[in-house]
């Protein structure tokens, strides 16, 4: 890599020890992929928490601590694993709290701003277009590469962190004109009025294409995707794929049309979506009316629109007496709820809403043996993947389906 | 003897020699991995149950997020994780977690490796060289 003068001087120790080592590791992951170069970054999200980085992860972070280390651009933090306010209800570890305490500790004094939320382009930075980030949650990726037009690619654990140390990260991937490039033609031939809906596609779509280079777009139709319909699509797409970006044709920035969203790259796939195939993402062997206990709204956290609708659709009625209604969102929409009287609705028909984390990331395996749950309905496609290495059987459903499951205590 | 060579695109970290875990499957730390034992605990994948620890996984790609940036060096904290990964396709995600942890990567490997290799079979990884040796069967090393 074509190194400047800051760079070098950072490479030989001039910047301190924790920014030589931190370019080191992006310098041998930049020459991985054949960077030519660094570019600046303006701002930097990073997954930490205890769950994902353990006590190596802690180790790492008290190590950059005890050098001095601290970051040089805004950075700011995914979600975590623990909800102080319900750590008790839901039987969270004393082990996992004060674990997750201690990443907090550290992370604050890096200077990482504690803002727990896996939705920072809702709530807290929105990156312009072609805007370079390092961001290091990969529904946030997706997001800002496709609805923002920003240019970052994963980044994860401790490169994020070099990133926020040294400011810049590799010019390599989305960072290049080059790879936003749409690779493959999709078009939905079905109609898709909830956001589940749009997880259902990045489901299918993220299946088939399933590369990180890949970079489909999407054909919706007649369909106009709300942002938090996007959030969906891109945050299923990264979990079932592995992508980083999309494009939906007259809907995206960098797709006004399939010629400049595609821009003469070779199209590896081209393919139908129908309705049959989103159909079959919410085809379970239960059948419905059968007895469900947990109904979860997570992954990612749920925007003040999301939360209104849901308060909405309960419309006064309460969740069964068996059920557990989970939902998280983070610190600003949960104030913003209740200001607005939609924290208390959602109270009153029994829902926990919590803040600052992500379900899946809480120990969800600890719970289903604790609480005795086994079936899980939600509305994330993203959850529906992950959560089965946690023993439990996901539902799929949509939104409005998701609140009679929750009220009924039976399978809608 | 003089093993099978196979050509990568792109490598990082040092020699190594070990057996081979060789999965189909596209990898994910997340989803198929007891990160805290270096084990298999996906019900659904064909290597469920098996141990990680001190192998060479060897994948034609990898699917979902970030959590391998911390799981490669959590495991290697445990004493539970991959001596090398070897990858057809790969994310950023994974090179930036081997980097991390100092585990030897490469990727974009010859494809017909997949067809010819098998499970336990020691492997010699040069990711400077951008080679995947097969150096013995599996048998004869384990």
């Amino acid at each position: 890599m074509q190194l400047n003068a800051e760079e070098r001087e950072m490479l030989q120790g001039g910047r301190g020890d924790a920014a030589r080592v931190a370019l080191q590791q992006q310098v041998a992951v930049g020459e991985f992929f054949d960077a030519e170069r660094f570019v600046q970054v303006s701002n930097v999200h990073m997954s930490g928490d205890y769950e994902v980085m353990g006590d190596a992860g802690h180790r790492y972070l008290a190590a950059l601590v005890e050098s001095g280390a601290h970051v040089s651009v805004t950075t700011t933090r995914n979600a975590q694993c623990v909800e102080y306010e319900f750590a008790g209800r839901l039987r969270q570890s004393q082990e996992l709290i004060e674990h997750e305490k201690g990443v907090r500790r550290l992370l604050g004094t890096l200077g990482v701003s504690l803002v727990d939320t896996c939705i920072n382009y809702q709530s807290v930075y929105t990156p312009r277009f072609n805007e370079h980030v390092a961001w290091g949650d990969t529904g946030t990726v997706a997001y800002a590469n496709s609805v923002l037009g920003a240019r970052t690619n994963y980044e994860s654990g401790p490169a994020a962190i070099a990133a926020a140390i040294t400011g810049r990260t590799p010019a390599y991937g989305f960072h290049l004109d080059m790879h936003r490039r749409a690779s493959a033609r999709c078009v939905i031939e079905a109609d898709l009025p909830d956001v589940a809906d749009w997880g259902a596609v990045g489901a299918v779509v993220g299946e088939r294409v399933r590369d990180y280079w890949s970079v489909p777009l999407l054909d919706v139709g007649g369909n106009s995707p709300s942002p938090d319909a996007l959030k969906h699509l891109g945050a299923s797409l990264a979990s079932h794929g592995s992508l980083a970006m999309f494009h939906v044709l007259g809907v995206t920035p960098e797709a006004p049309s399939f010629e400049a969203a595609n821009r003469k790259r070779v199209l590896t796939d081209t393919f139908t979506v129908t309705k049959a195939d989103i159909d079959a993402v919410y085809a379970t062997d239960t059948p419905r009316g059968t007895e469900v206990n947990l109904v979860v709204f997570t992954a990612p956290q749920l925007s003040l629109s999301e939360l209104d609708r849901i308060a909405g659709l309960f419309s006064g009625r309460k969740a069964h007496g068996d059920s557990t209604v989970l939902i998280t969102t983070n610190a600003m929409n949960r104030a913003a709820a209740e200001a607005t009287g939609t924290l208390q609705r959602l109270q009153s028909a029994g829902a926990l809403v919590m803040q600052g984390v992500c379900w899946y990331i809480m120990d969800p395996a600890e719970m289903r043996r604790r609480f005795g749950w086994s079936r899980v309905v939600t509305n994330s496609a993203k959850l529906v993947n992950i959560i089965k290495a946690h023993g439990y059987e996901p539902i799929l459903r949509r939104t409005e389906d998701c609140v009679e499951t929750a009220v009924t205590g039976r399978l809608a | 003897m003089k093993g099978q060579l196979f050509e990568c695109r792109h490598g990082l970290g040092e020699i190594v020699e070990a057996p081979a875990l060789v999965s189909m499957q596209p990898f994910s730390p997340r989803y198929d991995l007891d990160r805290a034992n270096g084990t298999i605990s996906r019900r659904a994948h064909p290597l469920f149950g098996e141990s990680i620890a001190g192998k060479i996984l060897v994948c034609p790609g990898v699917q979902g997020g970030i959590a391998g940036g911390w799981a490669f060096l959590m495991m290697r904290g445990r004493g539970v994780g991959f001596a090398g990964l070897v990858f057809g396709k790969v994310n950023p995600v994974m090179v930036q977690g081997a980097a991390a942890a100092e585990i030897p990567i490469v990727a974009g490997v010859d494809e017909t490796i997949f067809t010819v290799l098998q499970n336990h079979q020691w492997i010699r990884l040069d990711p400077k060289a951008r080679q995947v040796t097969i150096i013995a069967p599996a048998l004869a090393r384990r």
